[in-house]
Formats: C-alpha cells, sequence, structure tokens
C-alpha cells in the first residue's frame, strides 16, 4: 500500500497542545448522561470529536474528558436525538482561545 | 448589572454581529452587544477569505487600518486523487488593483479590529458573556435576554441573534430546528508559519499578493467535502471539512484527514519546514436555501451563519454574514425612527430586503447542490477525481501509444467505471442544479 492510502495516526493531544486555553476546573461544560450502552451516534464521537475528547472505557460506556474541547459542536448535533449528552458553551470568557482563529 | 433598557442586543461579536451592531450604533441606536469570548475574535475560525465588497458596504475605508494578510492574485482549484492534482488555476494581475477584491485575513485579528469599530460607534459590548436565554413578554415577544452572569434580565426593543452556526440561543427559545449532521461540514484547520520570503518564493508572490488552493477529491476518502490552503503574510491555513452526516459513518478522525492532506504530495512541499502553531475546528452550515431556518419574529431578528447564510459552492460565509447584518441593521432604524414596533409583521422588511440581494439570489439559484453532491459523493469526491487523473496522465505520459488509442483508453476507462448512463445522469443533474 502506498503511502496515502494508509493514514498515520495522528496525535491529537500534540495538535491541541499549540493552543491557549483558559479551563474552567471542576466545571466541565458537556457531560454525557449515564448511560447503559452507547447510541451508535454517541460511539461514533470516539472518532468524530475534533479534539478526541471521547473515550470508551472497559465497560463500554462512552467518557468524556472536555479540557481540550474546540467548542465546534458536532457532538451535540449528533447526539441530539438521542440526548445522551448535555451541552453548553462554557461560562463566559473559559475555554478554548484561538490566537489566529 | 445593567438596568438600562437598550434599542437593541445584539448576541454574538463574529462578522454578522459587528456589522449589525455598528451599522445601528452609527445611526444613534443605542446599542448592547454581547459575546461569551474573551474578546471579539476569539471563538472564530475561517480559512480565511474577506471578501471586500461586503465590508465595504459598511466601512469604505476599511483598507486603512484593517488587519489584512495578501490581497488575492491567484486562484487554484484542484480535482485529487492520491497522488496527483489536476488544476484550474486562475491568476491575473487586473487583481493587484488599488482596491482589490478578496483578502486572505486571521479572524481572531480580523474580529478585534472590527469589534473596535463598532465601540467607536458607539455600542456598548460586553465580553466573557455568554447568552442563556431570551426573555419574552406574556405575548411571547421578545424583550430581552438573560445572561450567565449573574443579576436581571437585560431589555431591549429588539434582539439581532448574531450567535453563529451553533445557535443555541435561537434553538433553546424554539425559534428553529436544531441543525442536522447533514447540512453542517466540520471542518479542521491549522497554522503554519513561514518567513515571509519563504511564502512569496514558494508560490511565486511579490508584496502582498496571495494565492489561494480550493480541494475536491479522495482527500475527503469519499464524503462529501472540500480542503483549502491559503497563504498569509508569513503563515499558511491549512484545512479540510466535511459534511457531519458522513463523518458520522466513517471511521477516520478529522485530524487524521488534515494530516493525510498535509501530506499529500502535492500539498507537503508548500508547508516543508513550516511550524504549526494552532489547531483549530468549528462547523460550517452547508445545508444552503433549503435549510434556512425561520428569520424573524416579534422582538427578533437571525443573521449570519446561525441563519445558514453560507454559499458553499462558492465558499462564500463572511460576507453574507456581514451582509444579513447590515440588512437587518437598517430594517430596525428604517423601525425605530418611525417609531415603529418591532413586530413580525413589520420585521418582515428584512426577508424583503434579503431578496433583492446576491445572498437569497445565490443561495436560491444552488439550492439542489448541497443534495445532489451527498446524494453522489461517491462519485464526485472518489469516482470521478481519480478518473480524472488517470485520463490525464495517459494523455500526458509519451510511451509510444499513438494518441488516437489513448482517447479510446480514456473514453472506455469513463465507461467502465461510471458508465454512459451514470454519467450523462450526473452531467444532467448537475447542470440543473447549477441554472
Ligand atoms: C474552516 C472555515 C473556513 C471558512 N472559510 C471562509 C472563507 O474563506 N470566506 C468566507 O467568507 N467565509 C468562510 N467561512 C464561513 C465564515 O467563517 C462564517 O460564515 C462567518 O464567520 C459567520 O459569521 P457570524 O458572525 O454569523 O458567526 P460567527 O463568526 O461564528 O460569530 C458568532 C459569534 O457569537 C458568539 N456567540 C455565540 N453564542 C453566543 C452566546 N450565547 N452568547 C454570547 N456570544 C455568543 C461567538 O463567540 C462568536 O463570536 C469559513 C468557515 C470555516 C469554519
Ligand atoms: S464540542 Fe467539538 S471539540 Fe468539543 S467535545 Fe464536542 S465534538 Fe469535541
Amino acid at each position: 500500500m502506498n503511502e496515502m492510502t494508509t493514514i498515520q495516526t495522528a496525535k491529537v493531544e500534540e495538535k491541541l497542545y499549540q493552543n491557549r486555553y483558559l479551563v474552567d476546573a471542576g466545571r466541565p461544560h458537556i457531560r454525557v448522561k449515564p448511560h447503559e450502552v452507547p447510541s451508535a451516534g454517541l460511539l461514533a464521537m470516539i472518532h468524530l470529536c475534533p479534539a478526541g475528547c471521547y473515550s470508551v472505557a472497559e465497560s463500554g460506556q462512552v467518557e468524556l474528558a472536555a479540557d481540550g474541547c474546540l467548542e465546534c459542536g458536532t457532538c451535540r448535533i449528533v447526539t441530539k436525538g438521542t440526548g445522551e449528552i448535555e451541552w453548553n458553551y462554557p461560562r463566559g470568557g473559559f475555554g478554548v482561545l484561538y490566537k489566529f482563529g | 448589572m445593567i438596568d438600562e433598557k437598550f434599542d437593541a442586543i445584539v448576541v454574538g461579536a463574529g462578522p454578522s454581529g459587528n456589522a449589525a451592531a455598528l451599522v445601528m450604533a452609527r445611526e444613534g441606536l443605542n446599542v448592547l452587544q454581547i459575546e461569551r469570548g474573551e474578546y471579539s475574535g476569539s471563538k472564530n475560525v475561517q480559512g480565511a477569505i474577506l471578501y471586500a465588497d461586503a465590508l465595504e458596504q459598511i466601512i469604505p475605508d476599511f483598507r486603512e487600518d484593517a488587519p489584512l494578510e495578501r490581497h488575492v492574485i491567484e486562484q487554484r482549484m484542484w480535482t485529487m486523487d492520491d497522488r496527483s492534482h489536476t488544476g484550474m488555476h486562475y491568476r491575473s494581475d487586473d487583481f493587484n488593483e488599488d482596491k482589490p477584491n478578496r483578502y486572505t485575513i486571521l479572524r481572531a485579528q480580523f474580529d478585534k479590529w472590527f469589534s473596535a469599530k463598532v465601540r467607536e460607534a458607539g455600542a456598548l459590548l460586553l465580553c466573557e458573556t455568554t447568552v442563556t436565554e431570551l426573555v419574552r413578554d406574556l405575548k411571547g415577544k421578545v424583550i430581552g435576554v438573560q445572561t450567565d452572569r449573574q443579576g436581571a434580565p437585560i431589555m431591549a426593543d429588539i434582539v439581532v441573534l448574531a450567535e453563529g452556526v451553533n445557535g443555541l440561543v435561537g434553538q433553546r427559545s424554539g425559534l428553529r430546528e436544531e441543525v442536522s449532521p447533514d447540512s453542517v461540514a466540520l471542518a479542521v484547520k491549522e497554522m503554519h508559519f513561514l518567513p515571509r520570503e519563504v511564502v512569496e518564493a514558494r508560490f511565486n508572490l511579490k508584496g502582498n499578493e496571495g494565492v489561494v488552493i480550493e480541494a475536491m477529491g479522495t482527500i475527503t476518502k469519499g464524503m462529501t467535502g472540500t480542503g483549502f490552503l491559503y497563504t498569509n503574510e508569513e503563515s499558511i491555513s491549512v484545512g479540510i471539512g466535511c459534511i457531519v452526516s458522513d463523518m458520522t459513518e466513517s471511521e477516520v478522525t478529522p485530524y487524521e484527514l488534515l494530516d493525510a492532506f498535509k501530506k499529500h504530495p502535492s500539498i507537503r512541499p508548500l508547508l516543508e519546514g513550516s511550524e504549526c502553531k494552532e489547531y483549530a475546528a468549528h462547523l460550517i452550515p452547508e445545508g444552503g436555501y433549503n435549510a434556512i431556518p425561520k428569520l424573524h419574529g416579534d422582538g427578533w431578528l437571525v443573521v449570519g451563519d446561525a441563519g445558514q447564510f453560507v454559499n458553499a459552492v462558492h465558499r462564500e460565509g463572511s460576507n453574507l454574514a456581514m451582509t444579513t447584518g447590515r440588512l437587518a441593521a437598517e430594517t430596525v432604524i428604517e423601525l425605530h425612527r418611525k417609531r415603529e414596533e418591532m413586530s413580525e409583521a413589520n420585521l418582515k422588511r428584512y426577508l424583503a430586503r434579503l431578496e433583492d440581494t446576491f445572498v437569497m439570489k445565490d443561495l436560491k439559484k444552488y439550492k439542489g447542490i448541497p443534495a445532489l453532491l451527498h446524494g453522489n459523493k461517491g462519485n464526485f469526491f472518489g469516482t470521478y477525481p481519480q478518473l480524472i487523473s488517470q485520463a490525464m496522465q495517459t494523455w500526458f505520459r509519451v510511451d509510444g501509444v499513438d494518441k488516437k488509442s489513448k482517447e479510446k483508453a480514456i473514453m472506455k476507462n469513463f465507461r467502465e467505471t461510471r458508465t454512459l448512463r451514470g454519467m450523462l445522469g450526473d452531467a444532467f443533474k448537475l447542470a440543473r442544479a447549477w441554472r
């Protein structure tokens, strides 16, 4: 296979490291509601979130660490039908701070 | 706490909100603008190409002090497969004019500059404050907003919602439906820094001249989407975006797509040696005309991305945002002067103003395109780009095969891969959607 068909796994943490954030410690603006089995949409967030905030626990539930969140809103739109997450903007002034945008 | 009543509250300080607030404040209205970011621009992401015309109508002499990166003299449109690109380039010295038509910008800096103009015009800006809901009277008319700061609601005759693509306030207040995953694209973007001379040498530029590249093809792995690369003064903006519902079904992450685009043999040399200083993500409303929600009601108007005002075919958004912001402001000013009520019936004049401009005319023209591309994504973003590349290679490679046989081989490849009927059907559908 040539280089273009095998995409190297990028480390999203390294990308996020370039960014400036003001983290609202202890007050995450997005929450995954307690669930037994995640919907297909919620599971898709594991690859879909551009900041890699979502992961799946060994027990099968989807977890979220919102510190690197880029506030795009994708997870909100994808799970709107199932209502599995509670999504708000960070409090005014907190969250990502784009230097260039 | 703010206990004064305003003529207008503008939610959001992107291009649509800044245009609306500036135009109203300049005409003497008492305007409060509320922005959740630390400053106007701190939450905003764009490619970014600025179309001068829309801004010129609001700030005619913007070129004097706006933070502009480069004026665009060359546009490259690329169809890409995994190892090649077939390009259509247009470069003209006519774009080196006194008042250039398109510029690259950095949104965080541009929005900050625009916001200073809004404040100079007399609007009050409240940053680091998120509007949480609309306040209504007993009849349901919007009369103000509640924010995440402690205190009573802030009142106004009209609330202009310039809150961008996510539009939480409008949605949570039941003014419009939630946007659907098949009508928004998720775009990721990086800022790559290089010395000014390197940018100029690499792209064959002098002074503040700039080049923009728009790309489609196998770079989006069969999903509906596009990639872009724009030259700034001392940096390059590179990004890629795909429709969210397509990305949900695929397995690939947005940053893998971006990294693969950056490693493409046609892109990699352009970024060689650069230092990445920011990684951003943002949604783009791409549903077009059919996705436009209700735009007015008793005491409220919607402008910019919150109203889905993006022409995805031409990658225009900020100009539609500024134009809709200006038209909303002009509607409000007229009613304010005549002391007429900000009622749904009176605010309908905003819609009439919109119909008269390129905004609605263009969105109507392309109303069939989003569904067409999405419904045929495998062909438009996979099969055709590959076929085009193969045809080009057959045609240009000199290997002793005669030209007639080459022509035949090319046609055969197209027919076998996509069938004549399929190709004619696609051409017909595209022509119809383009009308
Ligand atoms: C990657 C990318 C590339 C693009 N390229 C181009 C291009 O080259 N040319 C072009 O013309 N367009 C382009 N666009 C589109 C363009 O960026 C948008 O159309 C434009 O920014 C819309 O302006 P807006 O003011 O409506 O929304 P936004 O710019 O999103 O501004 C909304 C503002 O409201 C604030 N806000 C939201 N909710 C609240 C709240 N509840 N309380 C307080 N404040 C709030 C936000 O913080 C933000 O400042 C691109 C978009 C993306 C994502
Ligand atoms: S808003 Fe965007 S970046 Fe933040 S968690 Fe959701 S998908 Fe990830």
